[in-house]
């Protein structure tokens, strides 16, 4: 397959009348990690989910290894292989963490199951000594984890992940992170990463974007990003900068 | 001690009814937060179903066996009322999902009217008699005059129930579809991202509920030997309190709560007065509410009343 994996074009998704997104653009290319990196309210969750159709998008079209996926069912799109660990990880509280990643599997049937669950078990040893623990007693991270591994069961060919590293401790953070960068040098794993922590998140991409108001602001190599002084400025240093200072928003 | 041994069974064994309604309200309540108030209707339904196959195996075919057209009967039943159930789901509530919170809950009691005044036109509002099926049983013991005798109808309603309860368990914990209705019970959109159908959970979700309708229309018929147009209503509520009174959106508390009313139901009859037996019913649960506001194994975060 020659063209990107996951591609979008002039996507504009609302909320009632509010714009969340507008006109975005944005490839994803097969065995690329690509991150999406903007301040809180910039709309990366809801492209997130946008991409699920949940919320719709209102224009523009989406398409996943070449097919057009803007209108389907929000299960239909998750069946053709993209998996999400969305915000606030959710995983079912009152599930076991194997029942969690059961449901994970849920579109294979049951077929390798045990090898899925021993894959996602070496990459998260904590999930494997709490398989029958419920879900909603575990720790945030310990949480994190199981979305990420959940996603995993489904054997997908990109994975989603939005904002893993929020309120967790550094050194969980850096575990959730070596295990993301592990399963795209290790399986080829596609991997698009929406984060707050643009530091972390560039320094593991190949490419990143910039999302400021719904708007794609910038998009470029994560190395040239990271060295990017209005980046710098507004996402890195002081970390919080007003989103007006970032040129490209005029 | 007689007399109390006589209730024990005779409340058990309504109480294995009411508790089989009573699942079908906490598991739609479980996944879509809405009380299907057409559930006791398709109850009754499910009673006239049965009677008229009833009817029609054994006086115009002449199946002779009780025990081949009480499973005959058994299985048409609960194909058809699954149909119903499903119906009443695609076409009163699905096209309302997603609109204001009261929508889905004034369709259902129209759906409700709806059926109940369907089968009084139908089938008249007399009383229907079936024929008799199944009588007779065991005198346990007896002394002074009074026998406890447990009937072969009781000891069929509840081992029915029990089976019907066991593999509905493993269905529910055990089975990928179980998984899924549970996940759609707790986060449906979490669970659509994982590649599951909700609608079509859902729609399963009604279906199941109508079988053990069903089978509990089968049972009550069985037991009474009479149903009638408003039959719907009284057990459909009683069902639906003992599923408040166990926690709505429990499955053990809609057993639980199913027994609990059939023998308050039963003792005070026995003990008080027949007149007041529904209002004890419904007393207990106001005190039970009261100081368990979310019922005896109910979730205390239950939010979406
Ligand atoms: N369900 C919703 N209903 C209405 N507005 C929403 C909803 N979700 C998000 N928004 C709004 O859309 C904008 C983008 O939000 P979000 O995608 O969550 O941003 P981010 O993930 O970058 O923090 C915000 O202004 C937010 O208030
Ligand atoms: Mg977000």
């Amino acid at each position: 397959m020659s063209g990107p994996l996951l591609s979008l074009r002039g996507v504009s998704t609302y909320y009632g009348s509010v714009a969340a997104l507008r006109g975005v653009d944005l490839d994803v290319g097969e065995g690329e990690i690509v991150t999406l990196i903007g301040a809180n309210g910039a709309g990366k969750s809801t492209l997130m989910m946008t991409v699920f159709g949940a919320p719709r998008a209102r224009s523009g079209t989406i398409a996943f290894a070449g097919q057009d996926i803007t209108g389907l069912p929000t299960h239909r799109i998750a069946r053709l292989g993209l998996a999400q660990s969305p915000e606030g990880r959710r995983v079912f509280p009152r599930m076991s963490v194997l029942e969690n990643l059961q449901m994970g599997a849920a579109l294979h049937d049951g077929r390798h199951l045990a090898q899925d669950l021993e894959k996602v078990c070496t990459l998260f040893p904590r999930l494997k000594e709490r398989l029958g623990q419920r879900a909603g007693t575990m720790s945030g991270g310990e949480q994190q984890m199981l979305a990420i591994g959940r996603a995993l069961m489904s054997r997908p060919r990109l994975l989603m992940l939005d904002e893993p590293s929020l309120g967790l401790a550094p050194l969980v953070v850096k575990q959730i992170f070596a295990a993301i960068a592990a399963l795209n040098r290790e399986e080829g794993m596609t991997i698009f990463l929406v984060e707050q922590n643009a530091y972390h998140a560039l320094k593991l991409a190949h490419r990143g974007s910039v999302l400021v108001n719904g708007r794609i602001t910038l998009s470029g190599p994560a190395r040239a990003l990271l060295d990017d002084p209005s980046i710098k400025a507004a996402y890195l240093e002081g970390g919080h900068a007003p989103v007006e200072t970032v040129p490209g928003e005029a | 001690m007689d007399v109390f041994v006589q209730q024990l069974i005779n409340g058990l064994t309504l109480g294995s009814i009411y508790g089989l309604i009573a699942i079908g309200y906490t598991m739609v309540f479980g996944i879509i937060g809405m009380v299907n108030f057409a559930h006791g209707d398709v109850f009754m339904v499910s009673t006239f179903i049965a009677l008229i196959l009833f009817l029609l195996l054994t006086a115009w075919l002449g199946i002779s066996s009780v025990a081949l057209a009480f499973l005959l009967v058994l299985v048409a039943t609960m194909a058809l009322t699954a149909l119903w159930g499903f119906a009443v789901e695609r076409i009163a509530y699905r096209p309302l999902r997603g609109s204001f919170r009261l929508a889905p809950l004034i369709s259902a009691i129209g759906v409700s009217i709806f059926l109940s005044n369907f089968v009084q036109v139908a089938q008249g509002a007399r009383n229907k008699p079936t024929p008799p099926m199944l009588e007779g049983g065991f005198t346990l013991f007896a002394s002074d005059g009074y026998a406890v005798t447990l009937s072969y109808k009781q000891i069929l309603i509840m081992a029915v129930t029990s089976v019907l309860l066991l593999g509905f368990w493993y269905l529910v914990q055990k089975t990928p579809f179980g998984r899924a209705q549970r996940a759609c019970e707790q986060d449906r959109k979490m669970a659509a991202l994982l590649g599951i159908d909700v609608d079509r959970t859902i729609s399963l979700t009604f279906v199941l509920g109508a079988v053990l309708a069903a089978v509990a229309g089968l049972l009550y018929l069985l037991y009474y030997g009479v149903v009638s147009f408003s039959d719907g209503f009284v057990p459909g509520v009683k069902a639906f309190t003992a599923a408040v009174l166990g926690g709505i959106g429990s499955l053990p508390g809609a057993v639980i709560g199913g027994l609990i009313i059939g023998l308050i139901e039963t003792f005070w009859s026995a003990y008080f007065s027949i007149e007041y037996k529904d209002v004890a019913a419904f007393s207990i649960l106001a005190i039970v509410l009261i100081f368990m506001p979310s019922g005896l194994l109910g979730r205390a975060e239950v939010e979406k009343v």
